[in-house]
């Protein structure tokens, strides 16, 4: 037998494709989970078609998960894929675009025949060179009928046999990538747990899948990716929508509180409402709404009752609760909102990521109506986020915007857990003299009133969407409402004392300022990286705190020759840069594909004003 | 019940009261803050949530903890309240602007999830605040400064959709008759559950007089019909009619005419899960029948604030997570030390 062919790599990206019903999710999941565990670092993205079921064996049916791991710190999920994963001829099609020069396809040879060559629109029957993928090395598996083969001895019906067809793939993927199959099987005998048939036939083909690797390894190259060097710690994988919601249960137990949830299933923010309803447990109450409305308006009514309350959404969803937003302005309640972006406008790119709500989020209501608006720019760091925005809150009595988008939502990345004894304190503004009580009353530095909450003798009182006086009623008196309106802009902006300075990613000063904010971290950092490693006189200044922004920011752009600021959308923060810290020429990357950035494009965009 | 005893000026704020002169408003008031004072539940217990409309200013006015929300969202807001504390005693005050129209969707799954609420539906059949145009409960063929010409539309019944809604508890009573509404509003502070009362309510500016063809002195007694549970439904001068249940419908006799003794009458029956008297008695209009007042459904079911508690206290009985430490450290973890993985 030959040796087999040994690549060793820094990291590398995998692609796992298929038809939405063929498991792509759960391969990928899987095989990330069991590579954290071995010690790399991972980035995962999720890329699954909007339509529930688009017809089997299209490109509009195909579902995607990407996993970049390696032995240095992962930032994105990477650009191009090293391997790709095809079940199906559209999986070719949809993905074509997506590879890495060079790159391995394995693909299921089974399924490469004319009628789902049609289904994919190909013309001829190569497919690779329709997608010019000819220079790419291919790798052609029967994974169907293997499958089948290793089950022949199962008595199961052939619908169950061709569900287990993502286990030969990901055994064969585990084999080329040196992975151990343990986690994989301990999860699937949890899962089937009460069907021990259909675990044993999924392992069975798992490891069919592992064999197939070692009696081929002649055509398939094995990689080697050396664990990565990480801080110390208990680590888990964790995504963005599941370290959003552990972020307010860690706040809700760090103040005192219980958490409440007021929400409206909307994707891609959905799991939020989900992994917080498993919590009864920890006392939390998740409220799942007739529509988004009632979502935020019952977290409002149980954030005057004394909850840590949320509200959890995506973009149209936001556009329903602008109204009630204005209320939790007027009423000074603490409340969270949080927005995992995605495409719009409208109904727009469901599934797909953007930053396209900034503007909604700092302006979208009627009057002037100043919220704090914080985004999350790793999966992980969605937990500290969520942490800071329940803080500030509560602390506060101010409404927080959180900005995540599908993208950190859905990835996914190993956390280094934190003990809730380390976290900062969180010390809500309760009421607790009830002679000197008024219900608009303020302390003086920070212009937040206290809270009042229902249910304590000698603290009644009314507040309301109404402008008020100190006392909280009703008033139209015209000096009144300038001070009042003056208060809640400076209330928010005095926020500023409890965020961090800004962050420069590389030297204080140089020719090029990268300026990014929310979910494309990751992106931004491994591309000023690069740029870095090259020589190049570039930083990056990433924004986590919108508004209010850090109180050094133009501080930092002053040390900096050009300012390019990358965002997703057509130039949001952009725009809000220049009303805010005028006197910089900011120059502009934006892209609008419902795609996350890839390094090479920032990286152009920054070759490019070097240039000029 | 403890011995609280409060009276009607406990609950009564300094704020000057604003409604217009003549308004039902007052009336109506006056009857919620009886029954209030005489529930023995501490003063702060107490939290009214309004949305907008004359109706929702009643928070101001109350002495109580108060919420004047935004338009509709009372029923959603009050929801968020009494879920979060299902200690405190939450009412809503809304219109039939705020509740049938904009709210017209929190208000049926608030009666769906039967949460333990008391709302008060002030029905005048117009918007008074923005003065004057018709409602979803107005009657086909108004004619408002919005419908000049009358208007094509049927209105809400707004006792259908509780019973639509599979609402437990619904109660009506009119403005002018305080003793009525204080009554039905004890029976609705006692019921374990979503419990709308309905008041028609006079507005002086905008739509005087459309409840007077029910009201009115003269002839009151014909035309009102006030159901006790387990007592015949009996009304009219001298207690002369009655309803009887007749080929699968309710129909108007008179007792003592065509062989009708008392004992024919039907008698009320407010616990009746099968709703379907219910919803004939709601229906009742005039001429042909006497409208009817009083509680005229009040049936036990799963409370949605006291099922949520329940559901967290057996889901801790047997818990494997008891605080958030344990719970981030549950499941696939693996240490790293040194730098080398050591799982």
């Amino acid at each position: 037998m030959k040796d087999a062919k040994v690549i060793e790599m820094e990291e590398v990206v995998i692609r796992f494709s298929g038809d939405s019903g063929d498991g792509m999710q759960l391969t990928g999941t899987l095989f990330s989970d069991a590579t954290a565990l071995f010690g790399n670092d991972v980035s995962t993205f999720p890329d699954y078609p909007s339509e529930i079921r688009a017809p089997q064996g299209t490109v509009g049916g195909v579902s995607g998960f990407q996993v970049q791991f390696g032995q240095k710190h992962v930032t994105t999920p990477g650009d191009y894929a090293h391997v790709l994963v095809a079940m199906n001829p559209a999986a070719v099609k949809a993905n074509a675009k997506f590879m890495n020069p060079g790159g391995t396809i394995i693909y299921d040879s089974d399924s490469f025949i004319e009628k789902n060559l049609k289904k994919a629109n190909f013309i001829t029957d190569n497919p690779f060179k329709e997608c010019n993928l000819e220079d790419f090395s291919k790798i052609p598996v029967p994974i169907t009928s293997l499958t089948k083969e290793s089950l022949k001895n199962f008595d199961l019906d052939n619908k169950s046999v061709l569900r287990c067809k993502n286990m030969f793939a990901l055994g064969l993927v585990c084999w080329m990538f040196n992975r151990p199959l343990s986690y994989i099987e301990n999860y699937i005998n949890d899962k089937f747990l009460k069907k021990p048939v259909i675990a044993k036939s999924n392992i069975n083909v798992l490891h069919s899948g592992y064999n197939y690797g070692i009696n081929m390894q002649h055509m398939t190259p094995t990689y080697i990716v050396n664990p990565a060097k990480i801080e110390d710690g208990t680590y888990r994988n964790i995504s963005g929508n599941q370290a959003t919601a552990w972020g307010f249960l860690a706040a809700a137990e760090k103040a005192g509180l219980k958490l409440y949830l007021g929400s409206y299933p909307i994707t891609p923010a959905t799991d939020i409402l989900s992994v917080l309803s498993e919590r009864k447990d920890l006392g939390v109450k998740t409220f799942q709404a007739e529509d988004e409305i009632a979502g935020i308006t019952s977290a409002i009514g149980a954030a005057f009752a004394g909850c840590l309350a949320i509200t959890t959404t995506s973009g149209p969803g936001l556009a329903l609760k602008s109204e009630a937003i204005g209320l939790a302005v007027m009423a000074e309640l603490p409340l969270v909102v949080v927005n995992v972006q995605r495409g719009g406008p409208s109904t727009g790119l469901p599934t797909k990521t953007e930053q396209s709500d900034l503007f909604q989020a700092l302006y979208g209501r009627n009057g002037e109506s100043p919220v704090v608006v914080l985004a999350a720019s790793t999966p992980s760091d969605c937990f500290w986020y969520a942490y800071k925005a329940a803080k500030i809150a509560l602390e506060r009595m101010v409404p927080v915007i959180l900005l995540t988008d599908g993208f950190l939502g859905n990835g996914s990345e190993p956390w280094r857990i934190p003990k809730i004894a380390e976290l900062p304190e969180i010390k809500p503004r309760f009421a607790n003299n009830a002679v000197t009580f008024k219900a608009y009353g303020r302390n003086p530095e920070i212009l937040s009133r206290e809270w009042a909450i229902p249910g304590k003798a000698g603290f009644e009182h009314c507040i309301g969407g109404l402008e008020k006086n100190t006392v909280g009623n009703a008033s139209h008196d015209p000096d009144n409402h300038q001070i009042n309106t003056e208060i809640r802009e400076m209330k928010v902006q005095k926020v500023v004392d409890m965020i961090p300075d800004l962050k420069i990613c590389g030297d204080n000063e140089g020719d090029i300022l990268v300026v990014g904010w929310g979910g494309t971290y990751g992106h931004m950092i491994s591309t000023v990286r690069e740029l870095r490693k090259e020589g190049k006189s570039v930083s990056l200044a990433h924004f986590n705190y919108i508004k209010p922004l850090p109180k050094n920011t133009a501080e930092v752009f002053r040390k900096f020759r050009k300012i390019i600021v990358c965002e997703l959308n057509l130039g949001q923060f952009t725009g809000y840069l220049r009303d805010k810290i005028p006197g910089f020429e900011y120059h502009q990357y934006n892209k609008i594909k419902g795609l996350p950035f890839t390094v090479n494009e920032l990286k152009e965009s920054v070759y490019k004003l070097l240039k000029e | 019940m403890t011995d609280l005893a409060y009276t009607i000026n406990d609950f009564k704020s300094d704020n000057e009261v604003r409604w217009c002169p003549g308004c039902g408003d007052y009336a109506i008031m006056n009857a919620v803050q009886r029954t209030m004072a005489g529930m023995g539940i501490p003063h702060e217990k107490f939290v009214v949530v309004s949305g907008i409309g004359c109706s929702s200013r009643f928070p101001y006015y109350m002495s109580t903890y108060g919420f004047h929300t935004i338009h509709g969202r009372a029923t959603a807001v009050a929801s968020g309240v009494k879920i979060a504390n299902p200690d405190l005693n939450v009412w809503v005050i809304t219109g039939d602007g705020d509740a049938m129209a904009i709210g017209g969707n929190h208000f049926i799954h608030l009666v769906r999830r039967n949460i333990d609420v008391n709302l008060i539906l002030f029905n005048n059949k117009i918007y008074g605040l923005t003065k004057g145009q018709y409602s979803p409960t107005s009657d086909r063929g108004i004619k408002t400064k919005t419908s000049p010409f009358g208007t094509v539309e049927d209105p809400f019944v707004p006792g259908q959709l509780v019973i639509g809604a599979r609402g437990t508890f619904f109660a009506r009573s009119i403005d002018s008759n305080i003793k009525l509404s204080e009554s039905v509003l004890t029976e609705a502070t006692k019921h374990k559950g979503t419990s709308i009362v309905e008041i028609l309510q006079n507005c002086v500016i905008f739509n005087d007089g459309i409840h007077s063809v029910i009201n009115d002195p003269a002839f009151r007694n014909d035309r009102q019909l006030i159901v006790e549970h387990g007592k015949p439904m009996i009304f009219g001068e001298g207690n002369s009619k009655g309803i009887i249940f007749e080929k699968g419908k309710l129909k108007v006799v008179k007792i003592g005419e065509n062989g009708i003794a008392a004992d024919d009458i039907l008698v009320h029956d407010a616990n009746d899960p099968d709703p379907s008297i219910h919803m004939s008695l709601i229906n009742m209009q005039l001429p042909d029948f006497p409208v009817v007042f009083g509680v005229i459904r009040s049936v036990a079911a799963p409370v949605y604030d006291i099922e949520v508690e329940t559901q967290i206290k057996e889901v801790s009985k047997n818990r494997k997570i008891t605080c958030v430490d344990e719970l981030f450290n549950s499941g696939n973890t693996w240490e790293v030390n040194g730098n080398e993985p050591t799982k």
